[in-house]
């Protein structure tokens, strides 16, 4: 890598065999609650490190193999280096995640769904997380695509920074995503380029802010009961 | 306008009552608004086990401005809240509102940004219907119940004086957070 | 009389009298563009005269764009279609969503994993069981549990997912029926559904929305005497069929609405992301509970059906017959239950509760509290932690997809590590399939851009969330 730097080209990223498990969030304490007294569980020294499983180790098991080494092999006949485009393969539970960079993911959308041996007809939707911790890499969404003519199913995975929530849009690729990416829209803020029609679906059409992100607060009232009242759902002390 | 307008209180406007309660009554039509889960039990209620034909409430009328009563049933969101209000300014009088569910009553147990934490933030209410969702004999048995308010409904001069004496009621009443000492 | 006629392209700003908030903004807009003109109510006879007599400078053809607003008897729930006719033909529609927007997936979030079910029923309300499925197996594949659920509990989730299957078609062949005027299969459908609550009402407590699958299995056996009811059930079911039969299948009146009316074929499908009966009728034999199956759909023996002519008639034939393939599910659900527990042995996920029918109904089984109070501490503990704290699952994210009556019901569970859901998104097929609407009805009439939405059979509900 050292090499290609004093080249002066662009330093390929870390290989897939090398990325670790993603730190998404670190949680202290057991209890917490906004305004509320903290933690009296006596717990309140703990730390945990909240990781997502890294990148797999070959082999993956199933389909997973053959599905990775046609798409890396489709994306090299493209003149793309799988690993420019691919950040990790991750096998969780049985299931295929490839985390893609968003400026690739058109490209391995398409490789997806035209090659022969891939073939994943069917994009199922697009569907935000928000993780506010995770620097560079807040807003995440996947999309599943299905393949019917050989039964499989993968994920893809696309991040991108709070402070440029832009993303690629894959209604060139897959017409299907149009609403999906309206309401990742709606509920994250997440910009989708190339969108044909990109406003607020859900909420109306003025609604100031982006109702799932974590920032965003729930939004209820106290309950009133005779003589008392109970705070809504996210003011109350919950275990974490 | 009419006669029980100028009619003195009296015998003859409780009859003039009684008689256009019992009308009234016999034949409520219902405005469509069917939102949620809701709006299924109220379609099961309207359906042929529990007949809500008997009552003369089974031509459900799209048009608001043929309707009598309106039965919220089903979560309104925000997006819906102007909707619901101007259907109900386009309802004539008398008219009644029936909040079904408890969303439609008190926002139900989705306590968040997006639902309107009970429909008598939007319009007012005249009998609340708790259930998630109530079943249909719950829905007939608030709408019996609605039906006997009507036929007692005032008339008139003696409306003026039911409505004065309701707002008195009201300012003099303890609001719920005040009602403390119960437990006992 | 409330005509409301604001003058043309200037939308003026807010607070003056001839605000207008549908025109473009800041005065005079781009040569060629139209007056536009914003009509809430009146006669439509003088409408059409101040539009006639406003137009005689400018060109002849007018747009007319008509809101189906969220409060309409045929829209199939609170869907708002813009359409923009040319006299009866629709040139353009739109659909508009959103109005039952409820929140319930930022709800999630500050719940257990237990309570999540009662939330996640609700969704799409004419099938709450196979929400509560989906999120279920989620949390199940999460968990890692997912072969541990006892055979009885995945017999028993197969059985009442097939009768909410019936219930579900049952509603939409109904509320179809009573959108074009075919008021009779309206009762014929709710008569028939009020079969399926009753079994519901029997082996859950509750009509709808109940809260019964709950992660590891399900809440409650079944009580006695609802095998003989569902038998019942089974016995009675293929009779009233006929009679729905009887009433639409060759009603040539009813082919005249349906047959060729709401086209969409196998590119379009596959284009939108369309499942369920609208890719079964373009002839794919698509079904996730053959090719994908969980919840052990592989031993049952089923017919996935299709029919080959993408319209709306198609549809309709493919749901009657899939209710006649529930039935046949249901009757094999019936031989293989075995006697068994229906939670996962695994007492730090396994719901605790149960519940009897007492005297005043239903309430707590006396004998789940003498074993907790009196027998075992771990018990005690357990359903203690359980209900306050609920059970942690593992970091991670999984996408489950089930076949709901509509297409593909898919959630997306993305868990910290906590007791309560990070990220609980469900791919609603009713979302996806809503997008079709334009594709099936441009260029139609507006009777049939009914008629197409209720084939889609779109439940708002779980359109919004």
């Amino acid at each position: 890598m050292s090499e290609s730097q004093s080249q002066g080209l662009p330093e390929l990223p870390q290989p897939l065999a090398e990325q670790a498990a993603e730190v998404v969030a670190v949680r202290r304490g057991m209890f917490g609650g906004n305004g509320t007294s903290g933690d009296t569980s006596g717990y309140g020294r703990l730390v945990r490190t909240i990781e997502f499983p890294g990148q797999s180790p070959r082999p993956y098991g199933g389909y997973f193999d053959e599905v990775e080494n046609e798409l890396f092999g489709a994306l090299d006949e493209r003149d793309l280096a799988p690993e420019l485009a691919i950040e990790k393969a991750v096998v969780h539970r049985d299931q295929l995640t490839f985390h893609v960079r968003r400026e690739h993911l058109l490209a391995v959308a398409k490789t997806l769904r035209d090659d022969p041996a891939l073939r994943f007809e069917l994009c199922l939707g697009v569907s935000g997380v928000h993780f506010p911790d995770d620097k560079g890499r807040e807003l995440q969404i996947l999309v599943p695509l299905l393949s019917i003519t050989h039964n499989r199913r993968v994920h893809l995975a696309v991040s991108c920074p709070d402070e440029d929530p832009h993303l690629p849009s894959l209604t060139g690729v897959y017409p299907a995503a149009d609403w999906h990416e309206r309401e990742t829209f709606d509920m994250f803020g997440i910009v989708f380029d190339g969108h044909p029609a990109l406003t607020r679906i859900l909420m109306p059409d003025d609604w100031p802010g982006h109702p799932q992100r974590k920032d965003y607060p729930l939004g209820g009232i106290p309950v009133e009961f005779k003589g008392a009242q109970i705070p809504s759902p996210d003011q109350r002390r919950s275990y974490r | 306008m009419g006669i029980e307008e100028k009619v003195p209180s009296g015998f003859l406007l409780s009859t003039v009552e009684g008689l256009a309660g019992y009308m009234r009554k016999g034949s409520l039509w219902p405005a469509t608004f069917g939102l949620a889960c809701c709006a299924i039990e109220m379609m099961a209620t309207g359906a042929g086990r529990y007949d809500l034909a008997r009552f003369g409430m089974e031509v459900f009328r799209a048009s608001p401005r043929q309707a009598d009563l309106m039965i919220v049933a089903g979560r309104v969101s925000q997006k819906m809240a102007p909707v619901l209000r101007q259907i109900y300014d386009q309802m004539p009088n008398p008219k009644w509102v029936l909040s079904m569910g408890v969303c439609a009553s008190s926002g139900g147990m989705f306590n968040n940004y997006a639902i309107v934490q009970g429909v008598d933030h939007v319009v007012p209410v005249d009998i609340y219907l708790p259930g998630c969702p109530p079943r249909p004999e719950m829905l007939m048995d608030a709408i019996i119940k609605l039906h006997e308010e009507i036929q007692k409904m005032p008339l008139g001069v003696d409306r003026e004086a039911a409505a004065r004496a309701a707002e008195e009621a009201a300012l003099r009443s303890l609001p719920t957070i005040e009602m403390k000492g119960l437990l006992r | 009389m409330s005509v409301d006629v604001a003058q043309p392209v200037d939308g003026g700003s807010a607070g003056e009298p001839n605000f207008d908030p549908y025109a473009a903004a800041g005065g005079a807009s781009d040569e060629g563009a139209d007056a536009v003109y914003t009509l809430t109510g009146g006669d439509w006879d003088e409408i059409a005269r101040e539009l006639a007599s406003a137009e005689q400078d400018e060109q002849a053809e007018e747009r007319i764009v008509v809101n189906m607003g969220p409060q309409h008897p045929s829209t199939h729930g609170v869907l708002r279609l813009v359409v923009e006719t040319e006299g009866e033909t629709v040139t353009e529609v739109r659909c508009g969503i959103g109005f039952l927007h409820t929140g319930i997936e930022k709800n999630l979030e500050y719940r257990n994993w237990t309570q999540g079910c009662t939330f996640v029923t609700r969704m799409d309300y004419t099938t709450p069981l196979f929400q509560e499925v989906a999120y279920c197996l989620a949390v199940e594949k999460l968990l890692g549990v997912e072969d541990q659920v006892p055979e009885r509990a995945n017999v028993i989730r197969v059985l009442m997912m097939e009768l909410n299957r019936i219930a579900s078609h049952m509603v939409c062949i109904a509320t179809g029926g009573m959108e074009m005027g075919a008021l009779s299969a309206m009762i014929f459908g709710f008569r028939e559904r009020e079969l399926v609550l009753d079994i519901f009402e029997m082996i859950t407590g509750l009509r709808m929305n109940h809260a019964y699958v709950r992660p590891g299995g399900v809440a409650q056996d079944l009580p006695p005497g609802a095998v003989d009811k569902i038998r019942e059930f089974l016995a009675l079911m293929p009779e009233r069929m006929k009679d729905i039969e009887a009433l639409c299948n060759e009603n040539p009146i009813f082919k005249g609405r349906t047959e060729n009316v709401g086209y969409l074929d196998l590119t379009g499908c596959m284009a939108l992301g369309i499942t369920g009966p609208p890719l079964r009728a373009t002839g794919l034999p698509h079904d996730l509970r053959k090719s994908q199956p969980y919840c052990g759909y592989e031993d049952y023996d089923f017919d996935v059906v299709t029919w080959d002519t993408s319209d709306c008639y198609g549809r309709y034939r493919i749901r009657m017959d899939e209710v006649r393939q529930s039935l046949r599910i249901i009757e094999q659900c019936l031989e293989k239950l075995k006697p068994g527990p229906v939670m996962i042995e695994d007492r730090k996920i396994a719901w605790p509760a149960q519940l009897a029918l007492g005297g005043d109904g239903m309430g707590n089984s006396l004998d789940h509290i003498r074993h907790i109070m009196g027998e075992s501490m771990e018990a005690l503990i357990h359903h203690f932690k359980l209900v306050t704290e609920g059970f942690h699952v593992p970091a991670g994210q999984v996408y489950v997809g089930i076949e709901s009556p509509k297409g593909e019901l898919g959630c997306h569970a993305v868990s910290d590590g906590g007791t309560r859901p990070y990220r609980v998104h469900f791919r609603d097929p009713s979302f996806n399939n809503l997008q079709a609407v334009s594709v099936m009805s441009e260029g139609g009439m507006i009777a049939d851009l009914i008629v197409a939405v209720a084939s889609l059979d779109p439940v708002m509900g779980g359109v919004d969330r």
